[in-house]
């Protein structure tokens, strides 16, 4: 019965060796981290006259897949913004989408004399670590994809490449109203997740104004993705005929495929988050078929097919919008550096105090639209619908 | 004091003592002279937590020999309410270290009494059933978490539960001067960095003094009795209730005033960082530092601590790497080949094996 | 009233899942006394291999589940051998330790593997589901999980009670060391019940995938949970527990997100796990051992 605790506690775990052991092995590894100090891994012009740009994402765990699109995007654009006046040394660090694992990574990176970070990729680590870069010493950050506004809150160095929350939240309830105002929407985000839940409180807070028709709000939570036909069974129920979803690709692709299970015949729109659902190996696009996005970036727009290929021939996947904020990030770091006449060997905390007001004064003719910048840090673009036909992206 | 010293149990707890003052001696000194790296030095407050935590945890799995699975349950109660403490006491006592210091009763406080709540209906469960009963409560601890709202402003503490998911920070009806503290899913932001390596160091000496001196006591002694032999004890007129009850409730409150102490070094905390696999995490620590060793739970926590982030120039191999070296290190040690081995090449280790037989 | 038979049909099929993991979970828990935590993880590599047969190789569905339980078993046996048997005589805890040391290898080879995108698994159950139960949305992939758990089940008992190897095991369950005295070669015993284990994982991680299409390393982590919290409800031990308990948990969860609160529907799923255990401290089918002296 009791096989875990009890009378067959070994206390013979308890030996010194095993201390001994341990410490030896920590040693070693605070050794082995020393030494890799200093010592530019990645891509990118490795010489020492690089400008050293880092970024944050989950590499492991549940959110790989977004820290990876972050990291590649942010790669391919260090490796296409290098001038030979201007190069950039490129490092990713991985955080598991983790404040405090996320923090370390920072510091890891400012260790190998980071000069600027495009990152962190999800949103609580990235209010975590904003705050220790702009504490003293100060580093500039633009996160390519976290969008709550506390990420850019009070911080001078801090910015953000992707629409926040509120902003996005209040533009999809404008084209939903402008669209489909006659539907009978419900709304279905993740409970447990800042950006899904940001979302949807500006939504709903925007919808009333615009009288948009409300019958239901489903929720759900990372941890019970694995199916939503009981959230659907209620909206069908209350005679939902419109999903507006803002949440990720990754349950989206459930949503869709327990809605046609169900035979239920519902209309839905998503934001940036669920671009990439296509990209998805295996998934049925058909599913998707009349499914409406609210994103910056179409991988089939034409004049983002230069980007596409590269990428495609670099990583063997279609990019997604984490990847082309990302890769625009870096862009406006380089204009903004070039605004601001830095040069390679700039002091880290020389970027932090330059680049904030050159910030403001580019225009990013990105992938993701047109971009500028307030001093709040906050960006500005065009929000675009798209509806998927044939497996494409068409602008609705 | 030459007979105080005579004890070996005694000397023992003093040499950890000294081990760990030592210890903070000697990195405060390499800080100021800047010789750690910035990737060692932001990870000092939270390692101090750490160690607190596998203190704490020893305490219940080591010592008491109950085997708790949520005891990240205990350190998110501690963290929240202590950021609501710290936060909302920001105007009233303006020094920080006092006000850390409040946060960690308050963290330490509120634990306890979870840790109290939680343990009336868990103690009466043993074994297997046990563990799945505390990872039960961690998960409830998480949900419930997620779904807590609160702000201040000069008319006190705005406190919403939000079942539904329905409401936001708006509905707690803040004025101007308010901020809002826990953000529902968003989790505790913006919240002041007050935790310094100087208060972790404190924390973690006053955790020793309580589980060392607890255990050595009459007390210790009877949850000792108890976790060797229920029967027995309970025999010889032992509360076994009461004694597993001690220590669970002194372990949730080092454990609520370590998250006090993590909860004000982020200014982003969100309450899936405490689930099942932090719970787990604390476990490792205590498993290879020894059941009932505390020094080997604080040598473990800091290694361990550290181990994935000197892991990083591995970059995508890492987690595998530090999975077969969490593999390797159980086998090894568990393995009585090779403990003869090094026991013939460490003629000390037969004294040094009595020894650890009343260690605590 | 449909409605809530929606509601109760939706909880039945993801309870099914739930069991057929609970019965690989209870089976290894049962013979060989220990949690495996990496058991969620195994899913996760049947899944993946089931789709790598059936989406690269171009091969009927069959063969891919044929392949996963092969994959599968070996992996077992490979697990149990090089991580678990070095720990035959050490505490309990430190082969927990290293289940979750295996569990964190599996999940982060995986990634390695197959890289972190999640893939769309293509259900592999197919079939037309009759009408009158169409109607109510059941799903052809819970019909199958329903079967396939209830075969199993009965597979299992038969096994452990009537053969001489299942014989072997229960011995090898009461009493290591006088099963040994018996003749009974109590490795070569354990493996097997990892094989069989790991084997029962390659078919509930095929149809884990078929009934939720996204597979990613973390995919079998949560379900394997929630299965083992299953399994601890019925009776961690007992297999026709383990299959009441997944159905039970299933329902249970369904109808708390249903009625009460998608947000606490975890929290509730857990607050009735532990009440069952204050009054059943064993479970619903486990058997109580009160304490001798």
């Amino acid at each position: 019965m009791s096989c875990l605790t009890g009378k067959s506690f070994n206390p013979v775990v308890n030996r010194r060796g095993v201390i001994a052991g341990l410490a030896g092995m920590g040693v070693m590894g605070l050794l082995a981290g020393c030494s890799d100090e200093g010592a530019p891994a990645g891509s990118g012009s490795g010489d020492a006259a690089a400008f050293k740009i880092g970024t944050i994402g989950p590499l492991t765990g549940a959110n790989a897949s977004y820290g990876t699109s972050v990291c590649n995007g942010a790669e391919l654009g260090c490796k296409d913004f290098s001038t030979d006046e201007l190069a950039f040394a490129f490092k990713s660090e991985d955080d598991v989408a983790d404040g405090e694992k996320s923090v370390n990574a920072f510091n890891s990176l400012a260790d190998w004399g980071m000069q600027a970070l495009v990152g962190p990729t999800t949103t609580g680590a990235s209010i975590a670590v904003a705050e220790v870069a702009n504490s003293d010493p100060q580093i500039f950050m633009i996160t390519p994809s976290a969008s709550a506004p506390d990420v850019t809150a009070d911080k001078t160095c801090v910015f953000q490449a992707c629409f926040n929350d509120p902003n996005q939240g209040a533009n999809a309830a404008k084209k939903l109203a402008e669209m489909f105002g006659d539907e009978k929407f419900v709304v279905f985000y993740n409970s447990g997740d800042t950006y899904s839940s940001g979302i949807r409180d500006a939504f709903m807070e925007k919808a009333e104004e615009l009288k948009l028709e409300i019958v239901d709000e489903e929720t759900f939570k990372d941890d019970s993705q694995t199916s939503f036909t009981t959230q659907l069974t209620k909206a069908k129920d209350k005679g939902a005929t419109m999903i507006f979803a803002p949440i990720y690709y990754t349950p989206a692709s459930v949503l869709l495929a327990n809605a046609k299970d169900m035979g239920y015949d519902v209309k839905m729109m998503g934001c940036d988050g669920m671009d990439g659902i296509l990209g998805v190996e295996g998934f049925d696009t058909s599913l998707a078929e009349g499914l409406y996005l609210m994103t910056p970036f179409s991988a089939d727009d034409p004049k983002n097919e230069e980007f596409v290929t590269a990428y495609k021939d670099a990583y063997g996947e279609t990019p997604d919008q984490f990847a082309a904020d990302a890769y625009d990030s870096v862009h406006a770091v380089a204009l903004a550096l070039a605004e601001a006449g830095l040069a390679a060997d700039a002091d880290p905390t020389e970027v932090a105090e330059a680049l904030p007001e050159a910030m403001t004064k580019i225009t990013v003719e990105g992938l993701t639209g047109t971009l500028t910048w307030n001093d709040k840090g906050e960006v500005e673009k065009d929000p675009m619908v798209y509806v998927i036909q044939d497996g494409k992206y068409v602008a609705a | 004091m030459l007979q105080v010293l005579k004890s070996k149990k005694t000397r023992h707890d003093l040499v950890t003592y000294g081990l760990v003052v030592l210890a903070f001696l000697v990195v405060s000194f390499m800080q100021a002279n800047h010789m750690i790296p910035r990737m060692i030095a932001g990870q000092l407050v939270p390692i101090c937590a750490y160690v607190v935590m596998a203190i704490s945890l020893n305490l219940v799995v080591g010592v008491a020999g109950d085997l708790s699975l949520g005891h990240a349950g205990f350190m998110s109660v501690g963290a929240y309410t202590g950021i609501v403490a710290a936060m909302s006491l920001s105007e009233a006592v303006p020094n920080d270290s006092v006000r850390l210091v409040i946060a960690l009763m308050v963290g330490a406080a509120s634990a306890a009494l979870a840790g109290f709540l939680i343990g009336i209906p868990v103690l009466r469960l043993s074994g297997d059933y046990l563990a799945i009963v505390t990872l039960a409560f961690g998960e409830i601890i998480k949900e419930i978490v997620t779904c807590l709202i609160v702000g201040v402003d000069e008319n006190g503490l705005h406190v919403l539960f939000n079942l539904t998911g329905k409401l936001t920070v708006d509905d707690l009806g803040l004025t101007e001067a308010g901020t809002a503290i826990i953000k529902g899913a968003q989790g505790a932001s913006g919240t002041d960095t007050i935790s310094t390596f100087f208060m972790g160091f404190v924390l973690v000496m006053v955790a020793l003094v309580i589980v060392l001196n607890l255990v050595r006591s009459r007390t210790g002694r009877a949850i000792l009795a108890v976790r060797d032999n229920r029967i027995a004890a309970e025999s010889v007129g032992i509360s076994t209730t009461r004694y597993r009850m001690i220590a669970f409730v002194v372990s949730a409150a080092l454990a609520g005033a370590a998250g006090a102490l993590f909860g004000n070094s982020f200014s982003q905390l969100s309450a899936t960082k405490f689930d099942f696999n932090t719970s787990i995490l604390i476990l490792v620590f205590v498993v290879l530092g020894g059941l009932g060793n505390m020094r080997g739970s604080i040598v473990a926590a800091t290694v361990l601590t550290i181990l994935p982030e000197a892991l990083r120039q591995f970059s995508d191999y890492r987690m595998l790497v530090y999975a077969i070296v969490l593999i390797l290190v159980m086998i090894i040690s568990n393995n009585s080949t090779i403990k003869d081995f090094v026991a013939r090449i460490v003629p000390s280790r037969k004294s040094g094996k009595k020894e650890v037989s009343a260690d605590a | 009233m449909t409605v809530f038979l929606q509601f109760l049909v939706n909880g039945l099929s993801m309870g099914s899942v739930y069991a057929i993991i609970a019965l690989g979970y209870t089976m290894v828990y049962g013979i060989a006394k220990m949690l495996n935590f990496a058991h969620g993880d195994v899913i996760m590599i049947g899944a993946y291999i089931s789709f790598c047969v059936t989406a690269y190789l171009g091969l009927p569905a069959v063969v891919s589940v044929l392949a996963a339980v092969a994959v599968c078993t070996v992996l077992g046996i490979l697990i149990e051998g090089l991580a678990y048997k070095p720990l035959r005589q050490a505490g309990p805890l430190a082969v927990l330790i290293t289940a979750i040391g295996v569990s964190y290898f599996l999940q982060n080879a995986a990634q390695l593997i197959w890289g972190a995108t999640p893939k769309n698994f293509t259900s592999i159950v197919t079939f037309e589901v009759p009408p009158a139960l169409a109607a109510y949305n059941v799903s052809a992939v819970s019909i199958v999980t329903v079967v396939a758990c209830l075969v199993i089940m009965a597979a299992l008992m038969w096994f452990t009670g009537k053969t001489k190897m299942g014989k072997a095991m229960r011995a090898v369950s009461e009493d290591k060391a006088a099963a040994q005295l018996m003749g009974i070669n109590v490795n070569r015993t354990i493996s097997m019940t990892f094989a069989i284990g790991s084997a029962l994982a390659a078919i509930a991680g095929v149809l884990l995938c078929s009934y939720s299409p996204v597979l990613q390393p973390t995919t079998g982590a949560m379900p394997g949970i929630k299965a083992f919290t299953a399994a601890v409800f019925g009776g961690i031990g007992s297999i026709p527990g383990a299959f009441v308990g997944g159905i039970l948990l299933g329902i249970i969860e369904a109808m708390a997100q249903a009625y009460i609160s998608t947000s606490l529907a975890n929290s509730i799923v857990f607050a009735v796990l532990i009440v069952v255990l204050l009054v059943k401290p064993a479970g619903l089918f486990g058997k109580y051992v009160p304490e001798k002296v």
